[in-house]
This record gives structure tokens, C-alpha cells and sequence, in this order.
């Protein structure tokens, strides 16, 4: 699973994310600098959190508009695989890539700690490790996490199976929703289901030692969905 | 011709704004207590030139494609003519 993962100025989960694709899973990865106007041969592009550009304007608009989304797009297009992560989930839907957009918390605070995931769709390239309904411990870090879309575009994403991931309450940790996104979202993946946004990080929970292995599911996912794939052909 | 166009950029009229919800509470403990409807927004202005209509065209595409997200936000903008010392 070749892997790309790029640098804004002001991402911080750059070398989380590169640290479980290349050492905990044992695949080739690279970091690439924004600025750049071509990518390495790559299976998955990540865009990692943290913030971009010191969220100026709005969270994720100036990363979305910067040369390497050029070449991120055109990955997407031909069917590449991009994960956004947090902040990346934010340039994906600054970018279009991805559809809505994600308001400040309703409560206006940053918030940094763990929520309960429930997994929606387990048939994606980036949710297939885990089973449908599987609660995932994962935490947050963000302030401006609320997702927000139309209702027409947020019924078709309900309808089509795109919401992926979802903050769901349980008996320890009543609160669920923690940001006020619509219909709980957490994680959506486009149309054409190569293209996943989320604002839990998968990348801080992969290994047990952290806390957490709960995330790994995510990137073992591509891993198979490209291994069965690389079968097909 | 010079121009200073002021953006104005806020939160649509449909989505809440926690924001100025939460100015609004204060204004009223402040003893402001017919205040209502706060929304907080974002002022942005900056100098272009060219002729009229080109630098008009030029703020539509700017505020819609990169100064505001249609998604969550309205924006509006104004221009005048900057008249330079010494003209």
C-alpha cells in the first residue's frame, strides 16, 4: 500500500499518520510538502489533521486551494484512494471532494477526548475490517467538527449509505454527539466511495499501548481492499 | 481605476450561530436587554484595480469561489473608488 501523506504548514498528524502506515503496518510510505505539483506512485493519499494554514479564513480553505490538491484531485478522479483526516476532512469538503461542510462546535468549545464511533457502513474500502454496528473508542480534537449539508444533499448521503461513521452514546458515555453534526455524522465517503473524511483520529488509536487499537480497522481496510483488488487484476 | 472593496462574510440566516448566541446572552446580562438576532461575521477589504465591471466580475468569482464557503455562508460586498493623493 504506497502511501502519500501530505504536509501543510501547521499539520501536526502528518507523522502519526506515517508512523502507522510505515511502522505498525509495515508499508511503504512517504511525506510530501504542499507545495509540490506532482505526487509519488501512490495507492493512498492521507491528508492529516491538525491546522492548516493556522486555519485562517476557514478551517482547511487555504490547504484546499494550495498546488499539491491539484494533483490530490486528479488521484481521486482516476479512482485513487484519499483519506481525510480532522483537518484533512476539512480540505476535503473545502475542496469539493467531499460534499457539506463543518461548522464550529455547537458549544463552541475545542474538544480532545474520546468519543464512541459506531460503524454504519462496513461495505467501503475504508471501513471493511470492522463489522456493521461495531463500536469504536477513538478520540477527537477539534473545534470546528459540526457537520452541516443540505437537506436534500444530507437525505442523499443518508440514502446512499455514505455516512460511514457516527457518534453514537452508550451506557458510559451518554453524551454521544459531542459537536452537534447533523444526524450525528463523524465520517462520510463520496459517491464513488474511494474518497472518506472523518474528524475522530484513527491514527492516535492504532496501537494498544496508546490506548486504543479501535483505528487501526481503518487502515487494514485499504490494505485488503487494495491486496483484493491487486488479486483482481 | 483604484477600488477598496469590503467584504462582509456571515453564517446563512437558516444555520445557528452559537457565536452570536453567546454574545447575545452576554449583551443581555450586560443590561442591552433588546438586543436579539446577534450573528457575528467575518469583514474582509482589500484594493483591486481595473475597469468597473471586470473588477465587479473579479469580487463575485473571489467572494463565491475562495473569500466565502456557499455552503454555510452569505456574502456581500461593496467598492469604492479609491482617489489617490496628488489626482
Amino acid at each position: 500500500m504506497k502511501t502519500t501523506v501530505i504536509q501543510f504548514p501547521g499539520s501536526n498528524c502528518d507523522m502519526d499518520a506515517f508512523h502507522v502506515v510505515s511502522h505498525v503496518l509495515g508499508q511503504p510510505s512517504s511525506l510530501i510538502w504542499h507545495a509540490e505539483t506532482a505526487l509519488p506512485p501512490t495507492d493512498l493519499v492521507i491528508l492529516p489533521g491538525g491546522f492548516s494554514y493556522g486555519d485562517h479564513l476557514r478551517s482547511g480553505a487555504i490547504a484546499a486551494r494550495s498546488p499539491v490538491m491539484l494533483e490530490v484531485k486528479k488521484h481521486a478522479e482516476r479512482g485513487g484512494l484519499v483519506l481525510g483526516i480532522c483537518n484533512g476532512f476539512q480540505v476535503l469538503t473545502e475542496s469539493g471532494l467531499l460534499e457539506g461542510a463543518l461548522l464550529r462546535n455547537d458549544n463552541l468549545h475545542f474538544l480532545c477526548k474520546d468519543v464512541n464511533l459506531k460503524v454504519e457502513n462496513n461495505h467501503t474500502a475504508f471501513s471493511n475490517a470492522y463489522q456493521k454496528g461495531q463500536i469504536l473508542r477513538i478520540p477527537i480534537a477539534h473545534g470546528e467538527g459540526n457537520f452541516y449539508a443540505d437537506p436534500e444533499t444530507l437525505a442523499r448521503l443518508e440514502g446512499e449509505g455514505q455516512v460511514v461513521f457516527r457518534y453514537v452514546g452508550t451506557v458510559q458515555d451518554a453524551e454521544g454527539n459531542p459537536n452537534g453534526s447533523m444526524n450525528d455524522i463523524a465520517g462520510i465517503v463520496n459517491a464513488r466511495g474511494n474518497v472518506l473524511g472523518l474528524m475522530p483520529h484513527p491514527e492516535r488509536a492504532s496501537e494498544a499501548i496508546l490506548g486504543s487499537s479501535d483505528g487501526l480497522g481503518v487502515f487494514e481496510s485499504l490494505l485488503s481492499t487494495l491486496a483484493n483488488s491487486a488479486l483482481v487484476k | 481605476m483604484n477600488y477598496k472593496a469590503k467584504i462582509y462574510v456571515t453564517l446563512k440566516k437558516s444555520i445557528l450561530d452559537p457565536q452570536g448566541r453567546t454574545v447575545e446572552k452576554s449583551l443581555h446580562h450586560a443590561g442591552f436587554s433588546s438586543v436579539r438576532n446577534v450573528r457575528v461575521g467575518k469583514f474582509i477589504e482589500l484594493e483591486l484595480s481595473g475597469e468597473r465591471a471586470e473588477v465587479v466580475g473579479q469580487l463575485e468569482a473571489m467572494t463565491r469561489d475562495i473569500l466565502s464557503n456557499p455552503i454555510m455562508e452569505s456574502v456581500r460586498f461593496e467598492l469604492e473608488e479609491l482617489v489617490l493623493s496628488g489626482e
